[in-house]
């Protein structure tokens, strides 16, 4: 009888931590919308600057899983997302046309740095990104790359090709593949006093620089546009579309392109909108 | 270094709302994680000690080894079953705090299974014997030396808490790491290194440590009054 009510007590305790809240708000709030999108926007506070904003106007809560751009886009193509938010326009427009996004929308831009070691000795400082990396290479300085399948990664590759360069033939110890976010290749590159293409959002965001400093910046080619697609509902039935579609409209309406224009680290504006409705 | 420990002490102070709400998440997953993993793992592992049936051994084996799954693939297996395209897709639960409790149940249950089979086992070396001259089932000889043992078992439920609660891989897989809704301790603490806020990981770091500590004091208290008030 003793253990009988102690077993019975216990099971009650454990579902009054348990119950409330863990399953609940999968239920509680239809209102909410699941976003993957990137580490960029997501660790620079974009997002923390945004959403509130969006949820205050329509009632709307949105979800934000920040992984790199290619994961975002994998977790779009199993249903698991509402509303797709990256930056790799090629993979984006491959992702509409495989029918699992309705249509891919500008929304804003931000720019890509190359940090590195103050001292610069590979002398990569400049205003020409494919010449910093062509002399990075030529030295063989360390270089940190994010590996990641992110947006961030695919304009490394980019640019390795335009300089003239086979990564494959001329990548050796200098260059260090890590396979993780921004902020941990941004560590490493700090840690190792390496080379390293970034993302200016994160970068102002990033308070472990040591001694890297910002080396290549301006070029045009460092523009790096983001894009939104809502993932296609009838792929994947489940897709909130209307909610959806709300949250991909505010962002290229009026409204979300001056919330995305006034949001500010330091006083630096990190992202540019560039939706046509927007320009108007 | 020594920078960034005055500065973790001085943002310790600082935190709020926020980490009670990511410290209370937390814990809530993996005190559930570990209440199911109780509830299979316990009887799993006394039936195992007690019972004899063929391949015992093997699977003697297999849930020794289950205690070292790594908590990443566990997370992953996970993520494609409750996935949208996987076969539990339809409940939608997928980045949620459910989860969470699902992946971690799966991690910790083996751990108590193997612990326990271990802990009945030695105490069924004494008793044994008695018991099975009575003739009782495996299932009633399992009963009695659990609740025989049942203060050692507190050992393999504390090892159990710190494995769910101190993992990062299983629950940023299928949480997401969402903020106000899966952030938990350690996807948090591993946002923070990310973003090179490390004064501020740490911080976060002690608070998640003197979780650990308190609960494991709130349990060896409560083991004492209770061997005192029923031992």
């Amino acid at each position: 009888m003793d253990i009988l009510r102690r077993s019975l007590l216990s099971l009650g305790l454990a579902a009054l931590l348990a119950g409330p809240g863990l399953a609940g708000p999968a239920w509680a709030e239809p209102q909410t919308i699941t976003v993957a999108s990137t580490t960029s926007t997501e660790q620079s506070g974009l997002f923390k600057h945004l959403l509130p904003r969006f949820t205050e106007k329509t009632g709307i809560g949105v979800k934000v899983v920040a992984l790199g751009t290619g994961q975002a886009l994998d977790v779009g193509r199993r249903g698991d997302a509402d509303v797709v938010f990256v930056h790799d326009r090629a993979a984006e427009e491959k992702f509409v046309a495989e029918g699992f996004g309705t249509k891919r929308h500008a929304v804003m831009y931000n720019d890509f740095v190359v940090a590195g070691p103050k001292a610069d000795p590979a002398g990569a400082r400049g205003g020409d990104v494919t010449a910093s990396f062509a002399r990075i290479a030529a030295v063989k300085a360390p270089f940190v790359s994010r590996g990641d399948r992110s947006g961030t990664h695919a304009a490394e590759l980019r640019y390795w090709k335009e300089a003239g360069l086979d990564l494959g033939a001329v990548r050796g110890e200098w260059y260090k593949d890590v396979g993780q976010g921004m902020g941990p290749a941004l560590n490493t590159a700090s840690a190792a006093n390496a080379y390293i293409l970034a993302d200016r959002g994160t970068w102002l965001s990033f308070r472990n620089r040591g001694d890297l400093a910002i080396l290549v910046q301006g070029d045009k080619r460092l523009f790096n546009q983001y894009g939104v697609l809502l993932v296609n509902p009838e792929k994947h039935p489940q897709v909130k579309a209307k909610e959806g579609q709300a949250f991909v409209d505010w962002l290229i309406a009026p409204d979300g392109q001056r919330a995305i224009a006034d949001y500010k680290i330091e006083g630096e504006q990190l992202f540019f909108p560039t939706a046509e409705a927007g320009k108007s | 270094m020594y920078e960034t420990l005055t500065d973790t002490f001085s943002r310790l102070a600082s935190l709020d709302r926020e980490v009670v709400a990511i410290a209370w998440l937390s814990l809530r997953v993996s005190v559930s994680a570990v209440l199911i993993g109780c509830a299979v793992g316990i009887p799993l592992g006394a039936l195992v000690a007690v019972a004899h049936f063929p391949g015992r051994q093997g699977v003697v084996g297999l849930m020794n080894a289950s205690m070292g799954l790594p908590p990443v693939i566990v997370g992953l297996v996970i993520y494609l079953l409750l996935s949208r395209s996987g076969p539990f897709g339809p409940f939608g639960l997928l980045f949620t705090p459910a989860a969470m409790v699902a992946a971690q149940s799966v991690l910790v249950t083996p751990l108590i299974a193997a612990l326990t089979r271990q802990i009945v086992a030695d105490a069924e070396a004494h008793l044994g014997e008695q018991l099975r001259s009575l003739r009782l089932s495996a299932w009633r000889r399992a009963g009695i030396l659990i609740f025989d043992v049942r203060f050692s078992l507190l050992t393999a439920v504390l090892a159990a808490f710190g494995r769910a609660i101190s993992e990062i891989g299983a629950v940023l897989v299928v949480g997401g790491n969402i903020d106000g809704f899966t952030r938990t301790m350690t996807t948090a603490i591993s946002l923070e290194t990310q973003k090179g806020d490390l004064a501020l990981a740490l911080a976060l770091g002690l608070v998640l440590m003197a979780l650990v500590v308190a609960v494991n004091a709130a349990a060896s208290l409560l083991r004492s009054y209770a061997a005192r008030a029923y031992g």
